[in-house]
């Protein structure tokens, strides 16, 4: 009795020590080589600082204090930009006239100046249009390019976590797209009245965004409107023949370089039409026939470039939505 | 005329207080929808028919789809749902 009492508290006193009884499948991690002898030891290139040249002196002190340095800087600079730009607008909204005065601008001259020489100056049918693209475009400008910035700023932030995931582990896609397709199904089988209103809808919705896109300088509408309608093809295409078929002709590539090339073109032109019109220079553009297609000077090719990026960006949110990706 | 401009306004803050008050998300959306559906036809009647494109196109159409696909997302509709009651 006495030596089983023993031999338990020798076998709980070597349990304490760590010198119990192991596992049979335990791996015991092979000791550590011993460090090298001095000599043989990889020599740091800093070691010695004295020897070292001011240029290592100035990378070695760069690569300590560096990023620390330059995050004050970074944040310094975008406090004082973001204070410099306050202090601009504050500036010119003082320089406003006051709101809602009856002798403002806004009250008598404007609207009598677009109403009587509004056809006569833009060239439009359509007087709203006239005002969108033509005396205030670089509110339109504005517009469109908060659009393409928000769509492509969302497809880099999803498209890079999404780009991540698939390159840590490849598996992840096709389980995805196999997620997918139980979800929504082969759309061929179990979709036949989506696919068959998508096949007599389709071209008709793609044909009302085009008239109202060319036609936004004769008839109610523009590039907005159009292009939201173009948009809406895109998406029922998406949902009736699968987004695989639609990103065969409309992929992440084609947004970027068709919105891209909008914005530039719509920038160059309005810039040189508005430069040639405030220093009273003869401009190349020609005004038209009020009433023609081709007429009202820049507000046909603007209103295309609107339509592309509006169709391209409200379809870019949705495709964004549906399943992460363009 | 005007008696129809005011059952649509009428119809419109109806349809307003229903987006509210509705339980049913899916309900919310697709009277949202009709809310557009609506604005856009006093746009029109209001002789502004830019408007009227626009809202048709936008509200009604891709501003509802999104919306679709958000309850979707958080599982209100569709095949997750479906499995929700299942299990």
């Amino acid at each position: 009795m006495h030596e089983e009492l023993k031999n338990i508290w020798k076998n709980f006193f070597n349990w304490v020590l760590g010198n119990g009884p192991r596992p049979e499948n335990e791996v015991i991690p092979p000791d550590p080589p011993p460090d090298l002898p001095f000599t043989q030891k990889p020599q740091d290139k800093y070691s010695r600082f004295h020897e070292a040249t001011i240029k290592e002196r100035y990378e070695q002190w760069l690569e300590i204090h560096g990023l620390h340095i330059f995050s004050i800087l970074y944040s310094g600079l975008s406090i004082l930009t973001c204070v410099v730009i306050v202090c601009l607008l504050l500036a010119t909204v003082a320089e406003l006239p006051p709101f809602g005065h009856e002798r403002n601008p806004a009250n008598n001259e404007v609207i009598r100046r677009y109403v009587e020489h509004g056809g006569h100056e833009t060239g439009a049918q359509n007087i709203v249009a006239g005002l969108i693209l033509d005396y205030r475009a670089f509110d339109t400008f504005g517009e469109s390019a908060v659009l393409f910035t928000a769509a492509v700023s969302v497809l880099m932030i999803l498209g890079a976590s999404r780009r991540n995931k698939l390159n840590k582990s490849p598996s992840l896609k096709s389980e995805t797209t196999s997620r997918n397709f139980l979800q929504r199904g082969p759309p061929s089988l179990d979709e036949p009245i989506l696919r068959g209103v998508a096949s007599l809808s389709i071209p008709a919705i793609l044909m009302m965004g085009c008239v109202v896109v060319i036609n936004g300088h004769l008839t109610p509408g523009g590039g907005f409107s159009g292009g939201a309608i173009l948009s809406t093809a895109l998406i029922l295409a998406s949902n009736a023949y699968g987004p695989e078929r639609v990103h065969e002709f409309y992929n992440e590539r084609t947004f970027i370089v068709s919105s891209s090339t909008a914005l530039m073109i719509y920038a160059l032109s309005k810039g040189y039409s508005f430069f040639t019109g405030a220093n009273h220079f003869h401009s190349i553009i020609p005004k038209g026939t009020i009433g023609n297609i081709f007429s009202a000077g820049l507000i046909l090719p603007l209103n295309i470039c609107v339509g592309l990026i509006v169709a391209g960006t409200l379809y870019t949110f949705y495709s964004l939505f549906s399943k992460g990706d363009l | 005329m005007i008696i129809i401009e005011w059952l649509l306004l009428i119809f419109l803050i109806v349809c307003a207080i229903a987006v509210s008050i509705s339980k049913n998300l899916l309900n919310s959306v697709i009277i949202f929808m009709n809310y557009s559906l609506v604005m856009a036809v006093i746009w029109v009647l209001l002789r502004s028919p830019d408007l009227a494109i626009t809202e048709a196109a936008v509200g009604a159409g891709v501003t509802s789809v999104l919306f679709f696909l958000a309850l979707r997302k958080i599982g209100q509709i569709g095949h997750e749902k479906e499995n929700q009651n299942k299990n």
